[in-house]
């Protein structure tokens, strides 16, 4: 059980700013992330598009907003967990209990929920059958590469995912590439080598047509697609990989008793609490009268319930507003040197 | 004012007078029409705001920009009359605009 003065869900920008404003103030916290690396939307969504709107900053990419935002907390040993993603929160005795989906057990009087629009989850096949197979025969992603060796694997999508998996598996399987249209997204260079393979009949493919349905009793045998025009085709294959993408679900969140609207949480603007006691939400997930889905709101909310956080982490002392330019103690704390 | 046409995947219709210089996504968000999550908020970074535009329609509007049709690999259930609705400004050229909705947008 790792106890903290105040869990953060979400290592976005608002969950990182967030944390600094929490070491400013002297209070201990770790962040829990379902994806594999720190930045969220910024680095899943536009990591190169550049965002104009960051105070003092004329322009920047997502990238590289997320490195300076980590810069920022390079004087604060903060740990992260990521690819975790939040299952259960509970109270015990006025202290949150929360359960991570690999078993990371946290006890805190605060948690704050600088999760976006939820977390992230691959997009997944329409058809209802895949289901039964998901896990099986059918994957979003790939943890082992060694079970396709020999057997036929069908690759749905038209990204980098999808083309960097057509290429590498090609060398001991056979491939299907299956795409809604002609063009690729993925990088030329890896469309030039996946369009050299399908010369050499290493590659099947097939543009202009989508999942159908699947087959098999036990395990997976077929696979119908349709073209645009209709025409269905079956295909024998052992193994079905999809590559869409992420979607933003809000996930586990919906179920801790707090007051949503729509996807989002309703919270005050004073200390950004929700309906829950020590349960705080900031960012693009808060909602209230006036609310910008913008960074620099983000940063505004996470310092507000920072501050909040203080009194039930440390009920016997006194939270004292100071300024970075001139107290010894942050300074301290930032390890910067008083001169 | 132009009157865009929303029609919800059950066939429920709504006809919305939606301000011109919107999208068709921020006339469905501002009336509460179902169906149109728009979970990025129009930066066309997430393809929930996805509609499928009456045959008819689709060749009168704007053509897709960069990006649009990379995003629309994501989304669900698309098909060749699919856009994004945060890609199309309301002008008075739209008036009696029809989109269908998916069943749902993830």
């Amino acid at each position: 059980m790792i106890k903290t003065d105040a869990l953060i869900i979400g290592a976005g920008p608002t969950g990182l700013f967030t944390a600094h404003q929490l070491k400013l103030i002297g209070l201990d916290c770790e962040i829990v992330d379902n994806l594999d690396k720190i930045g969220g939307q910024c680095i899943e969504l536009y990591p190169d598009k550049p965002i104009y709107d960051i105070p003092a900053i004329p322009e920047c990419t997502g990238q590289e907003l997320t490195n300076s935002l980590i810069k920022q907390l390079k004087p604060f040993n903060i740990k992260f967990h990521l690819a975790e993603r939040v299952d259960e929160v509970k109270n015990n005795n006025g202290k949150w209990e929360v359960k991570t989906n690999k078993g990371t057990l946290f006890n805190t009087p605060n948690i704050i929920i600088a999760g976006g629009v939820g977390s992230f989850e691959p997009r997944k096949f329409t058809p209802k059958e895949c289901e039964r197979f998901e896990e099986k025969s059918i994957f979003y992603s790939i943890k082992d590469k060694t079970i396709f060796k020999d057997k036929t694997v069908s690759i749905f999508g038209g990204g980098d995912s999808a083309l960097d998996w057509a290429v590498e598996l090609s060398k001991n399987s056979k491939i299907n590439l299956i795409h809604r249209r002609d063009e690729f997204r993925g990088a030329q260079s890896t469309v030039n080598k996946m369009n050299e393979l399908t010369k050499k009949g290493k590659i099947n493919l097939f543009t202009k047509y989508q999942l159908k349905n699947v087959k098999g009793t036990k395990n997976l045998e077929s696979i119908d697609i349709e073209h645009d025009n209709k025409e269905v085709t079956n295909l024998k294959t052992d193994f079905v990989l999809g590559f869409f993408g992420l979607i933003m679900q809000l996930g586990p969140i919906a179920n801790w008793g707090l007051n949503l609207n729509k996807k989002t949480i309703n919270v005050d603007t004073e200390k950004f609490e929700t309906n829950q006691k020590g349960i705080y939400a900031v960012g693009d997930i808060c909602n209230y009268p006036g609310k910008l889905k913008l960074i620099l709101s983000g940063f505004h909310e996470g310092a507000l319930a920072a501050r909040a956080c203080f009194k039930l982490a440390k009920p016997n002392e006194k939270y004292r507003f100071e300024f970075t330019t001139s107290s010894k103690t942050i300074k301290n704390r930032l390890g910067v040197k008083d001169d | 004012m132009t009157k865009i046409v929303y029609i919800e995947h059950s066939g429920k219709s709504h006809s919305i007078n939606v301000q011109n210089g919107l999208t068709v996504m921020e006339g469905a968000i501002q009336n509460n029409i179902p169906g149109i999550d728009a979970d990025c908020g129009g930066s066309m970074a997430c393809a929930t705001c996805h509609v499928y535009v009456k045959e008819e329609w689709f060749d009168k509007l704007p053509k897709k920009e960069d990006g649009e049709e990379d995003m629309l690999d994501m989304a669900f259930e698309p098909n060749k009359f699919s856009r994004l609705s945060c890609q199309l400004t309301v002008t008075d050229e739209l008036d009696g605009l029809i989109v269908q909705l998916p069943s749902k947008q993830t």
